[in-house]
């Protein structure tokens, strides 16, 4: 058995072009999180149930446990790197989760983020149901989930508030 | 004014770094490792008549396969038993790598080391093991049944029975003028944290001292047993552990074979090697709980007082017992709850079969024996005719009456004996927070609409912080950060935040300049781990008693150099200074620098401490014999015995006889453990507790086949709760202080757990009068439980 062929893949993760050869079957999950390094992304399952994977490519959530790195070749990525702003203040999201002890261990909470900022970016004022819908396809183990949601319901109050 | 730390909310101290996605978890370092994956067994039970590595191979990028026959000395022996026990007269442990023989699905029978995890597997999916498979023993029936052995040098397949006895508890059901008798289970569950298992090795040649890093419960423990399995000296292996993405119990079993033959590979191959546990293989290698059945005789009086208490148990161990019989020692100890006991005989059975090891999980046999206790007190309720709350008050064990000793000896080996508690009070609180008093009304104006409601409760006692001991290192630095180490480790309790709150406290400082650090051998390398609830209790004792000296230290020191009465200072502010003139103080920075004399000074500060800078007593040494440079102190904390936490739940619920599926309504959760440190992590703690405890009462069950196999080995078909399946507690605290410890304070890590199913139970049963008497119970069962009950009727 020989080694397989590798293809390029061109990202552009949390705004910075970056460019990977890798084989086809290797994992977006892998490539940011080995390839790139940035680590923030976790890997809980690796058959997409968990979430904790949870990444935005082209403006969507996806799984990056189920992605192929060669599936999103040229797409924009956001992960858990990216949600500070430009200045390294953290954003409404990030810091709601940390006044409302809305993480234990933390290793499921970058999928909560990132889910959370995509309900905020179309709904600002969600309802429980709302935030239910949303963020009802991630596991948490230690938290359960009740500070999770004040963190959603804090969140949109601080993004209300504005910088 | 003094700033206040302990019992303040204060936010957590790991979050900053966890938000942002730069926690450094098992596997967010050793990006250029080699990877090691696993060939696991198929056959719960099976002979090993041969392995063909010769396809495997082949592979580009192989590295090595090793199996068995490849381990040297003390590594091709069983692993360790890590808590042996008079009783355990048939105790077995598995070896790192299958020999001759498999004993559970998913044994590691060969390991494979490869450039990558992709190759990695590749080869080993190559590597062609022959087994010949055995008859497999598969849950408590078959197990009890003997017909057939898990192992076949185990007659009866029984590892232990033990017999604990307070009391003449058959005299006492002889006498008695009710007697009752009950047959209970629960089923297997586990752990599962969001993060498996991993371990992460480095072998540094020139050094010669191997590093570390495992997603561990105890990285002391496995230190010492990596050390003495691969003929190490203690002092040239450090262990780390890095942040952990949860644990509840199952990563406290230490070593993994992964722990051992990781660092084996990487020292044998001079790279570094990395494994990471993938889901498939956290179901199948990383340890279960909580299979027992029970069967009770309780004898009692016409109002309800317990008068004799027999419980005969059987628990699956499953494959081996590296972790004793700590498991069911537990349940049988903690099954009394709060209540007065005078006659009580407990003998459990453990039992092997072909399934994966048992250890604790969050809970740690305690749900089992809370299920127990209030099941009786629920039939005794009824059998009576008396208000469930009423029978439980009339037993509570009173305010007045500790230290309450149980005459018998529990998972520590010391004396079971409850420290305090105030048990009639938690009562009221509970009945107060759920509604209990107005409910008959509501159950039956909502019976009326066609709405089947019911109530519930449970209580519980925790032994918690049990020994033997935990130390600490509390060291100022002359840039006035207090550095904090612990040996114990954290997986999501916020350890670097209610430690820093404590030593905050006791310096006088402000909690953002404590630093801690948990779990690395390097910084701290005496400690036992974290487990039973015991973190808070036994580090947080710890760092007082460190910091109360690194405080006597500073303020001798000051006193010297402000020319005042040690009794005349305090420290505030991080300051120390003469108590009512804040002006004439000295900074613990500088006073660090004071502790410390130079003969080469490293900063302007530091000239303070030079060789010339203070004369001096020309016949005192600088540093006197009893004392030590530097502003720094270790000390330890070391229990006499566990002490005791509690609490009490209700639950409404709400049954859909169509579906089969309960919806709760209300939980309301009081609870004890002493004075709170941080009341948002306790309150947190709760949530997460009361989360895994609904999930064990309704939703999560291990399923195996009767040939072994583990049917639900996935997150697709093992059914944690999301979201929308947990309720939200209502939670009250009471905190009775433990005499037992400096701060007074009781473990709080694993109580939301314990009797959420007794609790559940009673107010499914409540609501449509179907017995509950065997949890978790899912909606096709309770289903088919009312339906049962339709037909007969």
């Amino acid at each position: 058995m020989t080694a397989e062929p590798v293809h390029e893949v061109v990202l552009t993760v949390n705004g910075v072009a970056r460019a990977v050869r890798v084989p086809a079957r290797r994992l977006l999950s892998d490539v940011l999180r080995h390839d790139l390094r940035l680590t923030g992304t976790h890997v809980g399952c690796e058959h997409g149930v968990c979430g904790a994977c949870t990444v935005v490519v082209d403006g969507e959530p996806v799984r990056s446990c189920l992605t192929f790195a060669v599936m999103v070749d040229g797409a924009e990525v956001t992960t858990v790197e990216g949600l500070a702003g430009p200045d390294g203040d953290l954003s409404p999201v990030q810091q709601a989760f940390r006044e409302c002890h809305g993480l234990q261990c933390g290793f499921c909470t970058p999928g909560f983020l990132l889910l959370t900022r995509d309900l905020l970016a179309r709904d600002p004022d969600p309802s429980d149901d709302e935030i239910a819908e949303a963020l009802g396809g991630n596991l948490c183990r230690c938290t359960g989930y009740v500070n999770i949601v004040r963190s959603v319901r804090r969140a949109a109050e601080l993004a209300g508030e504005g910088p | 004014m003094t700033t206040q730390w302990f019992g303040e909310r204060v936010e957590r101290r790991e979050d900053e770094r966890l938000v942002r996605g730069a926690g450094r978890f098992l596997d967010d370092a050793g990006h250029d490792a080699l990877a090691a994956a696993f060939v696991r067994s198929p056959y719960a039970h099976a002979r090993i008549t041969g392995i063909d590595v010769s396809e495997a191979l082949d592979v580009e990028g192989l590295v090595g396969v090793y199996t068995w026959d490849d381990l040297p000395g003390r590594l091709a022996d069983p692993l360790p038993l890590l808590i042996p026990h008079p009783d355990l007269t048939h105790p077995r442990t598995q070896y790192a790598l299958a020999r001759g023989e498999v004993n559970h699905v998913g044994e590691a029978v060969a390991m494979v080391v490869a450039v990558d995890r992709y190759v990695a597997e590749d080869a080993a999916d190559r590597v062609v093991v022959d087994y010949e498979p055995l008859p497999a023993v598969v849950g408590l029936d078959a197990a009890r049944a003997g017909d057939r052995l898990a192992h076949e040098d185990v007659p009866g397949n029984v590892a232990a029975v033990t017999t604990q006895e307070l009391g003449d508890a058959a005299a006492a059901i002889a006498g008695a003028p009710h007697v009752l008798e009950l047959d209970l289970a629960m089923e297997r569950s586990l752990s599962s944290p969001l993060e498996g298992r991993g371990v992460h090795a480095r072998w540094d040649d020139e050094d010669g001292r191997l590093r570390l890093r495992t997603s561990t419960q105890t990285s002391t423990g496995v230190r010492a047993a990596v050390a003495n399995i691969l003929g190490l000296p203690d002092v040239a292996v450090d262990v780390i552990t890095p942040d952990v993405g949860g644990g509840f119990g199952t990563k406290v079993v230490h070593p993994y074979p992964e722990e051992v033959l990781v660092p084996w590979a990487a020292r044998l191959l001079g790279r570094e090697v990395k494994w990471v546990e993938d889901r498939y293989e956290h179901f199948v290698s990383a340890t279960h709980e909580r299979g027992q059945q029970h069967h009770v005789r309780v004898g009692f009086d016409g109002d309800g007082t317990i008068l004799g208490l027999e419980v005969d148990f059987w628990h699956d161990t499953g494959a081996y017992t590296p972790y004793g019989i700590v498991l069911p020692i537990i349940t049988a100890t903690q099954l009394p709850g709060p209540y007065r006991h005078r006659n009580y005989r407990v003998t459990f059975t453990s039992l092997y079969t072909n399934t994966v090891t048992v250890t604790p999980y969050r809970g740690a046999g305690r749900p089992q024996g809370c299920f127990v206790m209030e099941r009786t007190m629920d039939r005794i309720a009824e059998a009576l005719g008396l208000g469930r709350d009423e029978v439980r008050a009339r037993n509570l064990i009173g305010p007045d009456e500790f230290p309450y000793d149980f005459h018998m000896t529990f998972q520590d080996g010391r004396p079971l004996i409850y420290d305090s508690g105030d048990y009639p009070e938690l009562l009221a609180q509970l009945r107060e927070l759920v509604g209990w008093d107005g409910f008959a009304a509501e159950q039956a104006a909502a019976r009326a609409s066609g709405r089947r409601l019911g109530i519930g409760l449970a209580c519980y006692v925790e032994g918690t912080g049990v020994g033997p001991y935990e130390g600490a290192h509390v060291h100022v630095e002359t840039n006035g950060r207090v550095m904090v180490a612990t040996g114990l480790t954290s997986q999501g309790q916020g350890h670097e935040t209610v430690f820093a709150q404590i030593v905050a406290d006791e310096l006088g400082v402000d909690v953002v300049d404590v630093y801690v650090t948990t779990g690395d051998t390097r910084r701290f390398p005496y400690a036992v781990g974290t487990y039973a609830s015991r973190a808070a209790v036994m580090s947080g004792n710890a760092v007082a008693l460190a910091a109360r000296a690194v405080r006597a230290k500073a303020v001798r020191i000051a006193a010297e150099a402000l020319e005042a009465a040690p009794d005349d200072l305090e420290i505030a502010a991080g300051v120390v200074h003469v108590r009512g003139t804040p002006s004439r103080g000295i900074p613990l920075s500088q006073v660090a620098v004071l502790s410390n004399p130079l003969r080469y000074s490293f900063s302007k500060e530091a000239q303070a401490a030079g060789v010339y800078a203070t004369p001096g007593d020309p016949d005192v040494a600088p540093v006197p014999d009893d004392d030590e440079p530097g502003l720094e102190a270790r000390d330890y904390y070391s229990p006499v015995r566990s002490t005791f936490a509690s609490g009490m739940h209700a639950a409404v619920v709400e049954v859909d006889p169509e579906l089969g599926t309960v919806a709760i309504r209300r939980y309301a959760v009081v609870h004890d453990c002493g004075p709170l440190i941080n009341p948002m992590i306790v309150e947190g703690q709760i949530h997460g507790g009361v989360a895994q405890g609904v999930a064990g009462a309704l939703l999560e069950r291990v399923a195996y086949d009767e040939a072994g196999n583990l049917a639900n080995a996935s997150f697709m078909d093992f059914l944690m709760p999301y979201l929308s399946e947990v309720p939200t507690p209502e939670i009250a605290h009471t905190e009775t202080p433990s005499p037992l410890n400096p701060l007074g304070i009781k473990g709080a890590g694993e109580a939301g757990v314990i009797p959420v199913s007794a609790c559940l139970a009673a107010a499914i049963e409540d609501a449509v009068g179907v017995r509950m008497d065997r949890m978790p119970i899912s909606p096709p069962e309770l289903w088919a439980a009312l339906a049962e009950r339709e037909a007969g009727r």
